[in-house]
């Protein structure tokens, strides 16, 4: 497991697992589907990994599709580490 | 031969008694949600017509015929029955949309007791509330949600019975009991408890400008009112198949989520899962859904992921759309026209209504961000808010009100009856809202007449939200108040000021923005905080929410002489 997907991995675990939920969070785990993050959590977790990748992600690129897995929101953040470093 | 009358026609003359006709009921009989809604069906030669299709976002499936609601809600009434549990008593049902929740409901009902549905994703605080302020005696939870209960349960002595519907392999502690609904012996025959028109039934909790939020108490007669909306406003035939995408924590949820289809006999369809376009429209297209009462912010959700994901799917079954929770925009129902072949109809009612009371009903013409109009049986007007006299003139805005008197009107705030007798001016019940009407008879929303924040069509109360910020170690003072949004009307926005030797960051939004999750509700998470010097206040040290929301809204400030300087 990369780094990213780790810190995002853990993140989510730490953040949105409940206590005693059993259920395993995977990269392919679904997270909006599946309920354990809410679409209306999802500007927490915005927030989050804009901070700590230092990047941007405008709105139109957050959807819930965006945010339904660790694999996804791995893509999503590098998709815009790249293009931070474009833009430098 | 003549064309059979539109639905326009039928319900310009409308009596509520055509509802109890319809349900078979006589003034000064017994009448109770959960036989209606299962064994009278039953009885009407429906008992093996599906009333539940179920599935979960892992692709489970479950069904249920009318027959197997009315035994497993049997089954569930008496267990409670047995556990010692009384008649108007509050059962709690803390649960994800599993059938647990869709038939417990019922069964809490048929004993006599009243169903106290909640939000499962409320946090511990939020159900602690709730629960202490109506003193409820026993909750139906998962496992999953156990943890929270635990948590408050020293703080909630009448909370006598903790039931974990899924224990399978959870060591459960004193109090907890395991109850599989379909593990257990099935009760094929239970006395219905004889609850009267006027009986408790549901108690839901909605918020408000101020204080904790309050229980607005249904009774057993409101199935009159919630069976006829359903029938006639969300045009809901027997050949149906209904969607509605409402939780049961929420009003819409049990009025025409359960309430509503199967006082009507019609198959239902639940998905439970979070949103994915492209699941909700498989999900359409699967199950060949006919009618789908939805939200503005999914409609607008799903306009975000683009009408492209829609045409991928074959949903030409659906027939008829509708919508409720906050005003539909205008783009959004052209935006259906053009991706479902029709429009949504939008619907205005609130959980205080108990049922649809502004709507564009199946054959109306619509206009494009008009709430519709009153549901005929209902009088609705707008009243000038000094006078609270109607306003009488087209396009002139004025505060929503209704006159007293439709079947399921709540009857009082549990605990509460001052909050309640505070919503009636004049003769009128007033909604909260404001609207205009124009000269065809029209509803045109202008927004809440409170500081009560609408998100996502679910009422955040501001002083919940500010006293749980008050918790975090870093914040002196706070006011929440509601800041537009494209997909969610409003959402909740936080000022904070700061105590002595802590400063503005990145993380400690983010540490308050978690807090206010898990404490309360993801829906009443601030999307954005504010750190600010100070707020503004009154003379007698109120601080004004009404000034920091205009400035959200780019509305004026209004009259500002009573604000200290500061």
């Amino acid at each position: 497991m990369d780094e990213i997907t780790k810190v995002v991995r853990d993140y989510i675990i730490r953040e949105y697992v409940q206590e005693g939920d059993e259920q395993e969070i995977t990269e392919t785990t679904p997270l909006i589907s599946g309920g354990v993050v809410d679409s209306f959590s999802m500007v927490s977790l915005l927030r989050f990994l804009e901070k700590k990748f230092a990047i941007h992600i405008p709105d139109s690129a957050a959807t819930p599709e965006a945010f339904d897995s660790v694999e996804r929101i791995v893509a999503l953040v590098r998709r815009f580490q790249k293009a931070e470093v474009g833009s430098v | 031969m003549r064309a059979p009358p539109s639905c326009v026609e039928i319900t310009s003359n409308l009596s509520w008694n055509v509802a109890e006709e319809e349900l078979g009921h006589r003034p000064g009989d017994p009448i109770n949600i959960g036989w209606m809604c299962s064994d009278r069906i039953c009885q009407l030669g429906l008992a093996n017509k599906l009333a539940l299709l179920w599935e979960d976002y892992q692709g489970n499936k479950k069904q249920f015929t009318y027959d197997e609601v009315r035994i497993l809600s049997n089954t569930i009434a008496s267990f409670l029955c047995k556990l010692g549990i009384r008649p108007q008593e509050r059962v709690c049902l803390f649960l994800d949309r599993v059938p647990e929740l869709y038939i417990g409901f019922l069964g809490i009902l048929k004993m006599g007791a009243v169903a106290q549905p909640l939000f499962s994703a409320f946090g511990d605080e939020s159900l602690m509330v709730r629960l202490a302020d109506a003193g409820t005696c026993a909750i139906l939870t998962q496992k999953k949600h156990l943890y929270k209960v635990r948590k408050i349960r020293d703080l909630l002595p009448n909370l006598r019975h903790v039931i974990v519907v899924d224990a399978a392999s959870t060591s459960l502690q004193q109090h907890e009991i395991a109850f599989a609904m379909e593990g257990v012996p099935p009760v094929e025959h239970f006395k219905v408890y004889p609850t009267m028109a006027e009986s408790p039934s549901v108690l839901h909790y909605t918020s408000g400008t101020t204080g904790q939020p309050k229980g607005a108490q249904h009774v057993h007669y409101s199935i009159i009112a919630q069976y006829l909306t359903a029938k006639w406003a969300l045009d809901l035939r027997s050949d149906d198949i209904y969607w509605c995408n409402a939780d049961p924590g929420w009003v819409t949820g049990t009025s025409y989520g359960i309430i509503g289809p199967w006082s009507n006999g019609i198959t239902q369809v639940v998905l439970d899962s979070g949103f994915n376009a492209v699941k909700w429209y498989e999900f359409i297209e699967e199950y060949r859904v006919t009618v789908w009462y939805s939200a503005p912010t999914a409609i607008r959700l799903l306009m975000k992921e683009g009408g492209e994901v829609a045409q991928k799917h074959n949903l030409s079954s659906l027939r008829h759309l509708a919508s409720v929770g906050e005003p539909l925009n205008p783009e959004a129902i052209l935006w259906s026209q053009e991706v479902f072949g029709r429009p949504f109809h939008d619907t205005f009612w609130q959980t205080e209504t108990g049922c649809i009371v502004i709507s564009n009903l199946p054959g109306i013409t619509i206009k494009p961000g008009s709430m519709g109009k009153p549901f005929p049986g209902i009088t609705a007007t707008v009243l000038d808010p000094k006078t609270y006299e109607p306003v009488n003139r087209a396009g002139v805005a004025g505060l929503i009100a209704l006159r007293p008197g439709w079947p399921s009107q709540i009857r009082s705030y549990w605990n509460n009856p001052a909050g309640f007798e505070a919503k009636f001016k004049n003769g009128w019940y007033l909604c909260g809202d404001r609207a205009s009407i124009d000269r065809d008879g029209y509803f045109w929303f202008m927004g809440r007449d409170d500081d009560v924040i609408n998100t996502g069509g679910h009422l955040v109360g501001p002083f919940e939200v500010e006293s749980a910020l008050l918790e975090c170690p870093a914040v002196a003072e706070s006011a929440a108040v509601a800041k537009p949004d494209p997909v969610n009307m409003e959402v909740v926005k936080a000022f904070v000021t700061l105590k002595r030797g802590f400063q503005p960051s990145d993380d400690l939004e983010l540490d308050i923005m978690n807090h206010i999750r898990k404490r309360l509700s993801p829906l009443a998470m601030p999307q954005e905080i504010e750190f600010v010097n100070s707020l503004p206040k009154t003379r007698s040290g109120k601080i004004v929410r009404r000034i920091l929301r205009c400035k959200e809204f780019n509305e004026p400030v209004g009259d500002l002489s009573t604000i200290m300087e500061d």
